[in-house]
């Protein structure tokens, strides 16, 4: 089958002081095509589609849309010329609803009444319910994409471009939303989707381009392709997935009990009565679409929420009540999701950002002085374990690429030999080679004896890493089974199924 | 086309390049601005910024009034910067000196007519403690309910103004003044003045306190692991509860602090250049050492060279304004554009400024 060309690149370029985002990147998407754009993180994807949405401009090369020269100045532009986007993060506002936050979004939007029954209309036809009265602070993660997704299609795209759309999603809710982008297709809207998820790209996708380093490195139909041959065309490199030696386990070094803590954040999810053991030796996984609770159990285990003291012990030890620096102490460390802000403070150096956590177990501090040497050989210790790259201590810890931030972060809590380790999206817009790097470290930990907690919502990092697996679904966490033999499906329903939602093709996936 | 980049590191170079940088725009605007009202430029700025130090007719009087001017500044600015490196806005450090001068005058004349030199460094600790109660109001009102200090110790000023002015008036009036207005002149009264320490110079126990929290404050910034809070929880305040700090610990402290040092300014005032209780001793030090706070970066070194400057301007402000006739306004909006270009400036550190041609698009 031949298509028509719909958007075509050549040529094009784009440079920030340093980097060369994207270099003599060219590709063609046909009208009805799904095409994939591949890519580890700062590959250049992102500054690719900005490019396309007119949000950033190319510094030399030519685009052409539908056959006519195409170069936006501004995102309002390109959906003039029906160029529409779904970003991975979301811009929604918690205290409106559904039609206010699409209005919002719209350069021209119709009276309030005539909008809702347009989203009742399009929400219906693509299998994507919606009630446009409700507060969007209520909507799952996954009903908060489709609010984005509907907004775009109200316009009619020619071209819809998805930046990582199912690092939220349940599996489930994956399958609906492909139900949806293949139907899309089929009525001639052409889908650009940004993704490192190698099955995903295999089961929707068309065509693809792969990118490595800002350069074209490939294209080909990804059907005819294995998933091992697209990873390996990604990275560069053959990769070796992360070994873990059998260990027996020890004794219970982490106990949590009937554990319940209100969030600090209005729109946040509450903890409801939760439970765990984890073993020394154990790697648990605790997955869940993202906004279940996975920031608040962090933070109610790094001390930043306290609880009663006998719903968190340490090695026997109550620690509900104690601070961050109590709880180290006692050998509890956390790693949490959010580099920059909240695992180190971005204008800080990395010198600074290695005494924030490590001030109590490597005893950086005398009478209330800081001992900067000691602490210089502790964030140098770091660097050198964990293969940070850096031009030295004293760089700000915001002018580190992600992966090397997270190996940084990571291995600061590492080094302090942890009893219990307790990490959030380990691995969360970090290469392919940091994030197994990373991996093995947790491994090794806890085959040197630590328990070990990986809160992640990728789903095959839990497969990889954990020795039992639990879900946590609206605050509440199911009871742990052993990963072995766990099947994606079953994970699926155990993280809350399809909340309810219809396939555009009609059959009920969460049922399935 | 003017574009702006964020630099991966802050420069170096212009952390410490941009307070000339503002200082040499200011003279240039100003100049302007003085043309404008008719003056000559060069000699207008030439009287603010050298006169006052090298001209034999009135440096004998105005150097030393440098130090005198400088030192409740920087005492004061010191505390404040420390609460605006942790994100708490004290504004009100003008009621606080101002209640450290009343707490420390009435302390010292409870025991009038001691002749006993024991009273004067009773009369500081009563000093710093009247700046650090009248702090703590607004700190506890903000750690219990989550009122803006910003506000409160604002407001806070013109209520102990109000204080000023019942004790010039009433509690502590000069019983032997013949019904005027005013304390007692401590600064006559040998146990409780805080007279020059060295001839000539200007030095009294104020610029002696200024320069012993400069250095007290370069340690602790540097050094203490009060410090590294304080500095953690004004640039990422997340990462400083995963770290352990307790913010409401921090305001309390960081609005006490600054509350005492500017308690201590007020004493020395009162006691040493100011001499006694007067409706009009709040000549606005708290609200100047919040410019001398930013212009000096929040840098304890930085803090004493911008306080040196700030007390430099005033006195070649008076001096232009005597000589020249320029209005004090004018002398006023110099200083507000100093502040202004200071401000500006600062991107530089975290920015790059790049000319893009219109073709370039």
């Amino acid at each position: 089958m031949t298509r028509q060309t719909l958007l075509a690149l050549e040529g094009i370029s784009k440079s920030y002081p340093g980097v060369k985002a994207n270099e003599n990147v060219g590709f063609t998407i046909g009208a009805g095509e799904v095409h994939a754009l591949l890519g580890e993180n700062g590959a250049g994807k992102s500054t690719l589609v900005k490019m396309i949405y007119g949000l950033v401009r190319p510094d030399e090369g030519q685009m052409t849309l539908g056959g006519a020269p195409f170069a936006p100045a501004a995102p309002r532009e390109a959906r003039a010329r029906g160029v529409a986007m779904v970003f991975q993060h979301f811009s929604l506002f918690d205290a409106l609803n559904v039609a206010e936050n699409v209005a919002l979004g719209m350069d021209n939007p119709p009276p309030q009444r005539e909008l809702a029954a347009k989203i009742r209309d399009v929400s219906e036809g693509y299998g994507l319910p919606l009630d446009p009265a409700r507060l969007v602070g209520d909507l799952s993660a996954g009903e908060r994409q489709r609010v984005e997704i509907i907004r775009c299609l109200l316009q009619d795209p020619k071209l819809l471009i998805m930046d990582e759309p199912t690092s939220v999603l349940t599996p489930q809710e994956v399958n609906i939303l492909f139900d949806t982008l293949r139907k899309l297709a089929s009525e001639g809207t052409s889908i650009l989707y940004i993704s490192h998820k190698l099955e995903e790209i295999r089961t929707l996708c068309d065509g693809a381009t792969i990118l490595r380093r800002g350069k074209v490195v490939g294209s080909c139909n990804p059907r005819e392709k294995t998933a091992r041959e697209l990873a390996e065309l990604m990275v560069g490199t053959t990769l070796t997935p992360p070994e873990r030696a059998k260990i027996e386990t020890g004794e219970v070094a982490l106990e949590i009990k009937g554990l319940s803590v209100r969030s600090l954040n209005p729109f946040g999810t509450s903890l409801k009565d939760i439970s765990l053991s984890v073993r020394k030796g154990e790697v648990l996984g605790i997955g869940g679409v993202a906004g279940n609770g996975q920031d608040e159990l962090l933070l109610a285990l790094s001390g930043e929420l306290r609880s009663a003291p006998a719903a968190i012990t340490v090695l026997g030890q109550p620690v509900g009540q104690l601070g961050p620096n109590d709880r180290r102490r006692v050998g509890l460390l956390t790693g949490p999701e959010e580099r920059l802000g909240h695992a180190a403070a971005p204008d800080m150096s990395l010198l600074e950002n290695a005494f924030l956590t490590g001030a109590v177990r490597r005893r950086l501090v005398r009478n209330g002085f800081i001992d900067w040497l000691e602490t210089k050989i502790f964030a140098e210790d770091i660097i050198k374990t964990f293969d940070v790259r850096t031009p030295g201590v004293l760089t700000a810890a915001r002018a580190l690429s992600g992966g090397n931030l997270q190996k940084f972060v990571i291995g600061r809590e590492i080094m302090q030999e942890p009893a219990v380790i307790i990490v959030n999206q380990p691995t969360w817009g970090v290469d392919a080679a940091a994030a197994a790097f990373i991996r093995q470290a947790l491994l090794d930990r806890a085959a040197a004896g630590a328990a070990v907690v990986v809160i992640s919502q990728d789903i095959d990092e839990i497969l990889e890493v954990a020795d039992r697996f639990a879900a946590l679904n609206e605050g509440r966490l199911s009871a742990p089974v052993p990963t072995k033999g766990l099947t994606v499906d079953r994970i699926g329903l155990m993280l809350g199924g399809a909340h309810g939602m219809h396939s555009a093709e009609g059959h009920d996936h969460a049922t399935a | 086309m003017l574009r702006l980049e964020k630099r991966p590191n802050p420069s170096r170079f212009w952390i410490y390049g941009t307070p000339f940088l503002a200082v040499a725009l200011t003279m240039i605007a100003g100049g302007i601005m003085f043309a404008l009202l008719g003056k000559d430029p060069v000699a207008a700025i030439k009287l603010i910024f050298l006169d006052p130090l090298f001209n034999g007719d009135v440096a004998s009087y105005s150097r030393p009034q440098i130090l005198v001017k400088a030192a409740p500044l920087v005492l004061i600015s010191i505390g404040l910067s420390l609460g605006f490196r942790a994100g708490v806005w004290n504004i009100g450090a003008e009621g606080q000196y101002v209640m450290g001068a009343i707490f420390g005058a009435a302390t010292g004349l409870a025991f009038y007519p001691t002749e006993s030199r024991l009273v004067f460094p009773l009369m500081v600790l009563a000093g710093a403690f009247g700046g650090f109660i009248w702090a703590m109001i607004p700190a506890i009102l903000k750690t219990r309910f989550r009122t803006s200090e910003i506000l409160v110790s604002l407001l806070l000023v013109y209520v102990a103004k109000q204080i000023l002015a019942s004790a010039a008036l009433s509690f502590l009036k000069n019983p032997e003044g013949a019904g005027f207005p005013g304390s007692r002149n401590l600064a006559q009264i040998p146990a409780m003045a805080n007279g020059e320490l060295i001839a000539g110079t200007g030095l009294h126990w104020g610029g002696v306190a200024a320069f012993l929290a400069v250095g007290a404050a370069y340690v602790l910034l540097q050094r203490h692991i009060l410090g590294f809070q304080i500095k953690l929880a004004g640039q990422a305040p997340r990462a400083a509860r995963f770290a352990g700090v307790n913010p409401d610990r921090l305001v309390v402290l960081c609005m006490g602090l600054s509350g005492a040092l500017a308690g201590l300014a007020g004493l020395f005032e009162v006691t040493g250049p100011a001499g006694q209780i007067t409706i009009d001793f709040g000549v606005g030090y708290g609200f100047t050492a919040i410019i001398v706070a930013f212009l000096g970066r929040l840098n304890p070194l930085g803090i004493l060279f911008a306080g040196l400057l700030m007390a430099l301007t005033y006195i070649g402000g008076e001096l232009a304004q005597f000589m020249l006739g320029l209005p004090a306004a004018a002398i006023q909006a110099f200083q507000g554009m100093l502040l202004f270009f200071l401000l500006a400036v600062d991107l530089l550190s975290n920015y790059r400024v790049r000319l893009i041609g219109w073709g370039a698009r």
